[in-house]
């Protein structure tokens, strides 16, 4: 089957966030197919590199990076809910003439298009608020 | 064409779950699908025509939702168990949304491809 998460659920806040990526390392594990992930709303901040959390907790985004590295799953970032948030890529960051930048491959910022585009060319879309 | 149903259930300035989908559900209707929104639990309280966001700096949802209509949005339904539980009527509502029972929900749900839910 081919699956796309929507992910709404910021790291470390909200469960749904760690729930999201045991899904994708399950589905991917039994062989089904993962289109995309979208990351909305709070679920944007999972897509910044800055994150350090203490060594003996979850490393959700390094986990969330080796899942498209060995997967090459498609991770998007949508770009009118990160930018709110203060998540940018070095485009980003150097249009808005902003000091840094947090997000970079292999997260992309893109357009809400590809959330709709993933209900389009997946079997089913799973939610995780 | 795929068959994708938003389901609308926060209340609408708590959080950004309502301006985010709304958002979401304009930017679908570019990619012409068969779009529903369906309005359940405190998600109704979206729909209500007075609200007066300006006093804590927001913009009012109730005044985009009319422009549905303009995207070709018009599968527009409302939980009915969840209007009258919050004693709500139709007619308070700023736009026109079909009142569905549980039954009639659960048949809507299982009729999509997507179901992108708030």
């Amino acid at each position: 089957m081919i699956f796309s998460l929507a992910v709404y659920a910021a790291p470390y806040s909200q469960e749904g966030s760690a729930t999201a990526l045991r899904f994708a390392e399950s589905a991917l594990k039994q062989g089904h197919q993962l289109y995309r992930v979208f990351f909305y709303a709070d679920g944007v901040h999972n897509s910044s590199h800055l994150h350090t959390p203490p060594q003996d907790e979850n490393n959700l985004p390094k986990r969330w990076k080796a899942l498209a590295d060995n997967h090459e799953v498609d991770l998007v970032v949508c770009i009118a809910a990160s930018l709110r948030r203060g998540i940018l890529n070095s485009e980003e960051a150097a249009r808005y003439e902003k000091p840094s930048h947090n997000c970079e491959a292999p997260f992309n910022i893109s357009g809400l298009g590809q959330m709709i585009d993933a209900c389009v060319n997946s079997d089913r879309v799973i939610t995780f608020a | 064409m795929k068959k994708i149903l938003f389901v609308n259930r926060q209340a609408p300035f708590g959080r950004s779950y309502a301006k985010e989908s709304l958002d979401a559900l304009l930017a679908a209707s570019a990619y012409d699908q068969d779009i529903s929104v369906l309005f359940s639990g405190d998600g109704v309280f979206q729909l209500i025509k007075k609200q007066q966001a300006k006093g804590i700096e927001q913009k009012n949802i109730a005044a985009t939702l009319p422009a549905l209509e303009m995207y070709d949005i018009t599968k527009i339904y409302v939980q009915a168990s969840a209007l009258s539980e919050r004693d709500l009527k139709l007619g308070q509502l700023a736009i026109d949304a079909k009142p569905l029972s549980e039954t009639e929900i659960s048949a809507l749900t299982q009729n999509q491809d997507s179901i992108l839910s708030f």
